[in-house]
């Protein structure tokens, strides 16, 4: 299930929905990002997240998708904020269950890397020097690329 | 080409190029994004700064990925970003 959305999210009420009635689950791992009050060493008021109406769902959609040929999935949830966010906001929430618990941490882990690489959002930064747009990571890259190069480790 | 071309611009490249979207109606010798890209910059504007620095472009057309090379034609939405920094 994907949703993108400009309110907050209740994690606990998130999770019990998405379990809800499937007794064949029996681990359910989760991923929450929150907003950072520092970033480079200076203090960040708020920030301002853009995205891609239209693109954006696809994409998540796509990444969920793959997860779930990845990996034997009972239920996958993809939820990200847009517009106006405050230091210690919730931003994203993913969460993967399965049977077993292998499946839920590897499947969480490679939805948020790819969120991070493919999801067309943009973080735009309030410092006292003003706005600023937050700059891609190399080491976000990396952590994608991870999943292409040793695909299957849930099968070791 | 007949139909026009919706042209999107997200975060500092919407700054940049002066502009959010745009219908845009190339000559046929666009044939690509590249070709597009070339096009657009000498239309004035902010678009020739926007686009200074290929590498960090990132292009979607009708809202998926694609390279350079990849062909436009009437009709199509062809979105500008740079890479994306959610999650």
């Amino acid at each position: 299930m994907i949703r993108v959305q400009t309110e907050d999210f209740d994690l606990g009420a998130e999770l019990k929905a998405l379990t809800a009635g499937n007794h064949g689950i029996g681990g359910l791992c989760s991923f929450v990002g929150l907003v950072r009050d520092m970033a480079g060493g200076e203090a960040i008021g708020a920030m301002t997240l853009e995205h891609y109406p239209g693109m954006t769902e696809k994409e998540l959609a796509r990444i969920e998708a793959e997860a779930q040929a990845r990996w034997p999935l009972d239920a996958t949830l993809i939820i990200h904020r847009y517009g106006r966010l405050e230091p210690g906001d919730q931003i994203v929430l993913v969460a993967a269950a399965s049977a077993h618990r292998e499946a839920a941490f590897e499947a969480c882990h490679f939805l948020i890397d790819f969120l991070k690489t493919k999801a067309p959002f943009w973080k735009l930064e309030g410092t006292p020097g003003g706005g600023q747009w937050v700059d891609a990571r190399d080491s976000d890259d990396a952590a994608t690329a991870r999943w292409t190069q040793a695909p299957g480790k849930a099968a070791e | 080409m007949t139909a026009p071309v919706k042209l999107l611009y997200f975060a500092w490249l919407r700054e940049k190029a002066g502009v959010g979207e745009e219908d845009v109606q190339p000559p046929t010798t666009v044939a690509t994004v590249a070709q597009l890209i070339d096009w657009l910059e000498a239309q004035g504007g902010g678009r020739a700064e926007a686009f200074a620095d290929r590498k960090v472009v990132r292009v979607a057309v009708n809202q998926e990925y694609v390279s350079l090379n990849h062909p436009v034609t009437a009709g199509d939405e062809v979105a500008f970003f740079p890479p994306v920094t959610g999650g």
